[in-house]
């Protein structure tokens, strides 16, 4: 064994321990930024891994590969840097399978609900409009909006249909 | 000195390279692990793992004596003391706007105090 060997093998310890507290903190969160900058760790060190292995077997020909890698990690980090938002107390946690679970019940629950009294409003708007049908059979028209554009108009521009506000986005 | 004598020499000091990048790689995984908050496990994340990088492809280089790879070395070593600084900063920048610095753990608080010139009535809470 040469001393390059040992040489090789300390770096790769070394690469592999600081490697792993990066991703221990990549686990433990607790925000999102703060898993961002661990998994930029880990990046980092994959690419000092790779130029240990092209160093121990001389091979110049993986070479791109550390220019590709290190220009991915930046976009990575900067890209959810870009879109980080508030987190609620809690929010960063990994969940456990039951958390998941009772939540998703929750969602769906909240919908039901949801759906419910959209139906119901929509029944009462159909019984009103039936009655004032048979009260006044000539609905007014707005004189300002051209004929043929009369169609087109609407009432009031609901949030689905206009794209809705951006939550909570940093800018 | 022959040519044999200066490739010994070249290997000597890519092996302390080497070990020397190798150990700050883990100094910034220690780092971001033990600090207690976002700046400064972003500083863990940045400086030792820049400096660390840059030895490791200047020990490379030193390995590997090819005047086309070590362009392609240096390269890598410029994009990485050009993005480390943006991506730092966006992160910090985001991790401030999102309360997510321990302000108890800051010297010094320029940010807020600006802010708090600029916008009476507002806090770095809110910021």
């Amino acid at each position: 064994m040469n001393v390059f060997d040992v040489v090789v093998v300390v770096c790769g310890v070394l690469l592999t321990l600081g490697a792993l507290l990066a991703i221990v903190r990549a686990e433990k969160g607790p925000s999102m930024l703060d898993r961002t900058v661990a998994l930029d760790i880990v990046v980092t060190t994959m690419i000092a891994a790779i130029a240990l292995y092209a160093a121990y077997y001389r091979r110049a020909d993986v070479v791109p590969l550390l220019v590709v890698l290190s220009l991915v990690g930046f976009v990575g980090s900067v890209t959810v840097a870009r879109f980080a938002a508030v987190e609620p107390e809690g929010e960063g946690r990994v969940r456990t399978r039951e958390e998941v679970a009772a939540e998703e019940a929750e969602k769906r629950r909240l919908e039901q609900e949801e759906e419910e009294a959209r139906r119901r409003r929509r029944r009462a708007a159909e019984d009103a409009a039936t009655a004032d049908a048979a009260a006044a059979p000539e609905p007014a028209v707005d004189e300002t909006v051209a004929p043929s554009a009369r169609e087109t108009v609407e009432k009031t521009p609901d949030d689905e249909h206009h794209g809705g506000p951006a939550d909570e986005e940093t800018r | 000195m022959s040519q044999d004598t200066w490739g010994t020499v070249a290997d000597v000091a890519s092996i302390v390279c080497l070990l020397g990048g190798a150990f700050f790689a883990f100094a910034a995984g220690v780092g971001a692990l033990r600090f207690p908050d976002l700046l400064s496990r972003m500083h863990a994340g940045t400086k030792p793992q820049v400096l660390g990088l840059i030895l490791v492809l200047i020990g490379l280089a030193l390995r590997l004596r090819e005047g086309g790879a070590v362009w392609a070395l240096l390269l890598v070593a410029i994009f990485q003391m050009l993005t480390a600084p943006v991506a730092a900063h966006m992160v910090g920048r985001a991790g401030f706007r999102t309360g997510k610095v321990r302000n108890d753990l800051l010297v010094v608080d320029e940010l807020s105090r600006d802010l708090g010139e600029t916008r009476p009535g507002r806090t770095s809470e809110d910021a």
